[in-house]
């Protein structure tokens, strides 16, 4: 990448000069000439044999040609201005008692009440244990299952095979939760395929969509199904992109097949797994929202609830608007805390994390 | 949620776009050959995870098409044809409340995907041209949101009090613009083709020009790929409806309606009364969520082919390797 950018960076530059030039030529000299036409040895004899002197152009000069560009990112900022940055401001929400009727702004200001009233609210805190629990279960039995999986498939000659395996696998990560838990709930729950079985085999019904007692389980064997497929596409990337010539030294210098595996293939996945790793402890957090919604009826809100269940639960559900928005933003201000933490152990890693030192 | 960070990490540095590395037929020389046990273990393991994605949509499939008496026999799911009928999807399209959900979902999938691509790839080639006016402030500004955001309770009162409540746009403008896949195509979109856009300039086409007739033909991988993440996410709109719309069954999207049938064990209007002396063997209920559940999935089903075999070729490969 950096190759092709600065590789690229003098002609580019000197034709968006040129093409400046154009415009403004269009405007000011006669009309009759096509601009592109007169202009175009020029500016490839400045692209071809300009080599570094830059000219420091002013800001309005740079403005002015870029403004289409400018104009084109102006959707995507208006709407992000609106529906991200808004709702930034919208947390003052948390330090108010909000009525819908009067709005944000004249809502009654009550300090650090809502935050009083969270942190001595034991549902509250039975939401953050459950959000822990769960995440701290699905780092260690869903975590390692799509790197297993890509190392087993890589090893797999037939293109074909391979192709066609991680295609089925990748399928169910664009189903929906409802669609997820549906089909579950066909599977494992009362009258699902196990029970069916265990009935007719005279063995004691298991009811596992309604069992608090394994729920941790059952949402992680859930995202296991839902999502395993997409870190399994990643992380056969990241095998794709590690030189076979490493291999097949290594071979002619008599490694044998788990040597390789361990001297080449897991160090070329070592950036990637640890990636994943930042990410995954960076949104220890958030843990399937939607996901948690859906089947918190079945088992009960003692084991379902987590942070945003809470958040939404609490807040919208009894219209105290203000009390969820404070349990939102003690979950975003340890989020970034965590994203932060990660990173920084990344850093210890010696890999770059989310971003760089 | 994976996806945004995923993608910040690389997007800061910039993705590389070289082609992937193509492995070669058969196995290399050097390598052993594979051991029996090996080959057996190996197999196992594929053909258990295939069958644990599998088997479970086609029993969805089969139990969708099973007459009641299949269905009984079986005890619920049925495993083994026998007995096969369309009457199940003949009475979910005669239930207007699946079809009219259908068609909204339908509207707002193809609505939706039509803003976020015209957006995104608007926003994506603004900020993909090197060093142009801004383009790394612009950038912070997106790249936060992906980090920072104001949790759900503010943005479910930002949009009620822009009058969302009840609204279509509601379950489509807060969602439209995924910063993860403008990252990607901005990436794509720097990568490719400096050398044709530096012709196309000098022949006096403007940014337009360019975007439509240079860059955008040469990425229409990557243009597919994002196309189909939003509208996958339009087509799976769950949670809006229960926040914006949750009373008026008229606008609720098909997943809602899933919800309502399968997990909340709702009734299906029509089928409660309609066992008395019908000419038609009666489907259960069971066969009607069924063909519900497959179609929903099946939209998802009929384009992943098509899209499927451009994510490992371009934009992951591309993603990692930057």
């Amino acid at each position: 990448m950096a190759a092709i950018t600065t590789g690229g960076a003098g002609p580019e530059r000197a034709n968006a000069l040129a093409s400046g030039a154009g415009h403004t030529g269009g405007l000011t000299a006669d009309p009759s000439a096509p601009p592109g036409v007169d202009l175009s040895p020029g500016a490839a004899l400045e692209s071809g044999f300009r080599p570094a002197p830059r000219r420091r152009m002013t800001w309005r000069v740079r403005l002015r040609r870029d403004k289409t560009l400018l104009l084109m990112t102006l959707p995507a900022i208006v709407l992000v201005i609106i529906f991200n940055y808004l709702p930034m401001f919208g947390v003052i929400t948390s330090f108010e008692f909000y009525d819908p009727l009067v709005g944000v702004l004249h809502s009654q200001f009550i300090g650090l009440d809502n935050f009083r009233q969270l942190f001595g609210d034991p549902l509250f805190w039975k939401a953050v244990v459950n959000t822990l629990e769960i995440s701290a279960v699905q780092l260690i039995l869903y975590f390692p299952i799509p790197i297993v999986l890509a190392l087993l498939l890589n090893t797999v000659v037939s293109n074909k095979v391979r192709a066609f395996v991680s295609a089925v696998v990748y399928l169910p990560h664009f189903f929906s939760w409802v669609l997820v838990v549906s089909i579950f709930l066909q599977m494992l729950g009362g009258a699902g395929l196990l029970n069916t079985f265990l009935i007719h085999h005279h063995i004691t019904p298991w009811n596992v969509m309604t069992d608090p007692s394994t729920f941790k389980l059952l949402v992680t064997s859930q995202a296991v199904w839902k999502e395993a497929g997409w870190g399994l596409i990643v992380f056969l990337a990241a095998l794709a992109a590690i030189d076979p010539t490493l291999y097949e030294a290594a071979a002619a210098d008599g490694a044998g097949r788990w040597r390789r595996m361990w001297h080449i293939t897991l160090p070329g996945m070592k950036g990637v797994i640890i990636l994943m790793l930042v990410l995954r402890l960076g949104n220890a957090l958030t843990v399937g929202f939607e996901q948690m919604l859906i089947q918190r009826d079945a088992v009960g809100h003692e084991s379902a609830d987590v942070l945003d269940t809470f958040a939404f639960y609490y807040g919208i559900g009894t219209n105290n608007y203000g009390y969820g928005a404070a349990a939102g933003l003690f979950k975003s201000v340890i989020s970034l805390v965590l994203i932060y933490g990660a990173n920084r152990l990344a850093h210890a890693f010696g890999e770059d994390g989310l971003y760089r030192k | 949620m994976t996806e945004l960070g995923f993608e910040g990490a690389l997007a800061p540095r910039g993705l590389a776009t070289a082609p992937p590395r193509r492995r070669a037929k058969g196995r290399p020389v050097w390598e052993e050959p594979p051991t029996k046990a090996g080959q057996f273990g190996k197999g196992t393991v594929i053909a258990v995870v295939l069958a644990v994605v599998i088997v479970p949509l086609y029993c969805v499939v089969l139990t969708s098409l099973s007459t009641q008496g299949a269905i009984n026999r079986a005890g619920g799911l049925v495993l083994v044809p026998h007995g096969l009928t369309f009457d199940a999807y003949r009475q979910v399209f005669e239930n207007s409340t699946v079809t009219r959900a259908l068609e909204v979902t339908f509207g707002i999938t193809i609505v939706g995907t039509a803003i976020s691509m015209v957006v995104s790839v608007l926003c994506a080639y603004g900020l993909s041209r090197h060093r142009s006016f801004a383009h790394r402030t612009i950038l912070m500004t997106l790249i936060v949101t992906m980090f920072v955001s104001g949790g759900l309770i503010p943005t479910f009162i930002v949009v009620s009090e822009l009058g969302g409540y009840d609204q279509y746009w509601a379950l489509i403008l807060p969602s439209s613009v995924s910063v993860f896949n403008i990252l990607v195509l901005r990436s794509f979109f720097a990568g490719t083709a400096i050398d044709l856009i530096d012709a196309a300039r000098l022949d006096g086409a403007g940014e337009w020009r360019i975007l439509w007739s240079v860059v955008l033909p040469t990425s229409r991988a990557v243009t597919a790929v994002i196309t189909l993440f939003y509208a996958v996410g339009y087509w799976n709109t769950f949670f809006g409806a229960m926040l914006y719309m949750p009373a008026d069954q008229q606008k609720w999207p098909i997943q809602y309606v899933l919800y309502q049938y399968v997990n909340l064990g709702m009734t299906m209007p029509g089928v409660a009364n309609s066992g008395y002396g019908g000419i038609h063997q009666q489907s259960s209920p069971l066969s009607l969520s069924m063909a519900v559940v497959v179609l929903t999935v099946l939209p998802i089903v009929i384009v992943y082919p098509f899209v499927q075999k451009h994510f490992a070729k371009g934009m992951l490969t591309g993603a990692i390797k930057g």
